[in-house]
């Protein structure tokens, strides 16, 4: 059923920019042409290339925000979350989280 | 006369004329106008849906730029759970099946949740602690928006298997303000609970709450999930919630309840989404239901005509549930992927939904 939809419908997760455009849509209840158009202004990039794979696996690796590749070093998890907040502007709850508990005491 | 190959609403595969979808098409529609009081869909939206069934090829999709999120309810059950959520049965974790979902299958979001406790908020505040840990660790490995889901289910606060008197059982006794009763004081309860179960999960650096198939006991649960986003939002207002519906339009179970003002008993999406907005919804997730005897033509000109006005009134993101047995798909465990991807691009393309 997830894989029907996403090949017929879906951005692409973090293949692409669906992460990225998802967070924009959860986070300040964006519709999905403005998402993409705030996502794409912060990558320096057209819509069209939010959903190409050519474009966004290097970008990706570039702004350190996860590739759907295993690939020691490359910023994962909340460290790539972290890079994500950065890239759209935005505050996750994750890393408030983790930022407090790592914080001097 | 050339036919093309389509399915049933209960997935079984007919051969059909162009002029039979045609009519199907515009039955389907004519049904949704009525029942759900939306507009008729245009002679174009209705071309494009023919197009769509009647396409040869057995997958279809969206033109390119026309990509849309997509969301996800039942979390790691995917995997996990048995024919009764059209799970595989497949031994993996939750945090495994997770990023299998981020990794692999190039979900846009995934969600976290408890099986062993009914998928359900009552249960689960016993076992807070043990979710709230579990969270943490999975947000530190995830990448995408990671949401902790669970239905409502207000059902489960009646006996047998809660405090309230059951509300059916004694409406079969002629006790109605009895029974409105006990809804109400179940809706107390569930409003407390959601506050409870969501501010918890915000503590454990969710992203936010999906409540997944909302409204299945009706106008109360419906109700009580409005209350307690509201409750949600403002003790924590990074919370990002979602509010899946369970059935096309809420079951006047009690009959007399209003949120603000409105009517809550047999509300269509459109409607819905307008509440769901006013409680600080963050995205709302309107349901058809697939009606099993008719085709995939009239299923889902009946649905694309309910969830395109939704997608039209409302302000806030809508994602469509496309799942077995909503949205136009058929009613099986194991729905054809050619009716899946048509149900798709017909929702995106012609409904403009936000997501599914």
């Amino acid at each position: 059923m997830s894989i029907a939809h996403m090949m017929a419908s879906g951005i692409g997760g973090i293949r692409t920019s669906g992460d990225l455009v998802a967070r924009m849509q959860f986070g300040k209840k964006m519709k999905t042409p403005v998402a993409k158009e705030y996502v794409a202004k912060k990558l320096g990039i057209s819509v069209l290339d939010l959903t190409d794979v050519y474009v966004m696996r290097d970008l990706r690796e570039a702004l350190g925000i996860g590739v759907t590749v295993g690939l020691p070093g490359a910023p994962r998890g909340i460290a790539a979350k972290m890079n994500i907040e950065k890239l759209l502007d935005i505050k996750i709850n994750c890393c408030e989280n983790f930022r407090k508990m790592t914080s001097k005491r | 006369m050339a036919e093309y190959l389509t399915y049933m609403g209960d997935g079984k595969r007919i051969w059909s004329t162009r002029e039979k979808i045609i009519d199907d098409l515009q039955a389907g529609m004519a049904e949704a106008v009525e029942v759900g009081n939306v507009p008729d869909l245009s002679s174009e939206e209705l071309a494009m849906l023919c197009d769509i069934v009647c396409d040869r090829n057995r997958i279809v999709s969206v033109e390119p730029g026309n990509e849309i999120v997509l969301s996800n309810d039942g979390a790691q059950n995917k995997f996990t759970g048995d024919s009764g959520s059209s799970g595989c049965g497949i031994e993996i974790s939750a945090l495994a099946a997770a990023q299998v979902h981020e990794r692999a299958m190039s979900m846009d979001t995934f969600e976290f949740g408890s099986y062993d406790n009914n998928y359900s908020v009552k249960p689960l505040k016993a076992v807070i602690a043990m979710q709230m840990q579990k969270m943490e660790d999975m947000q530190n490995s995830m990448i995408v928006p990671f949401f902790y889901g669970a239905m409502p289910n207000m059902g489960l606060y009646y006996e047998p298997d809660g405090p309230f008197g059951n509300p059916p059982d004694m409406m079969r006794e002629g006790k109605v303000e009895e029974a409105q009763s006990e809804m109400e004081k179940a809706m107390d309860m569930m409003t407390r609970d959601i506050e409870f179960m969501g501010v918890k999960m915000q503590e454990a650096g969710s992203d936010g709450f999906n409540f997944d198939t909302t409204a299945s006991a009706g106008d109360g649960d419906f109700l009580s999930v409005l209350r307690g986003v509201e409750l949600l939002k403002k003790a924590r207002p990074e919370a990002q919630t979602m509010v899946g519906m369970s059935s096309e339009n809420v079951i006047g179970i009690h009959g007399m309840l209003d949120y603000k003002g409105h009517d809550v008993a047999g509300i269509y999406p459109h409607d819905q989404a307008k509440l769901a907005e006013m409680a600080g919804v963050d995205v709302f997730g309107p349901v058809t239901n697939t009606k099993s005897g008719k085709s995939l033509a009239w299923n889902m000109a009946y649905s694309v005509a309910i969830i395109k006005e939704c997608e039209k009134k409302s302000n806030l993101p809508c994602h469509v549930n496309l799942g077995m047995g909503v949205g136009g798909i058929p009613m099986l465990e194991t729905p054809p992927a050619e009716a899946v991807t048509r149900c798709s691009k017909a929702m995106v393309e012609v409904a403009k939904v936000d997501g599914i």
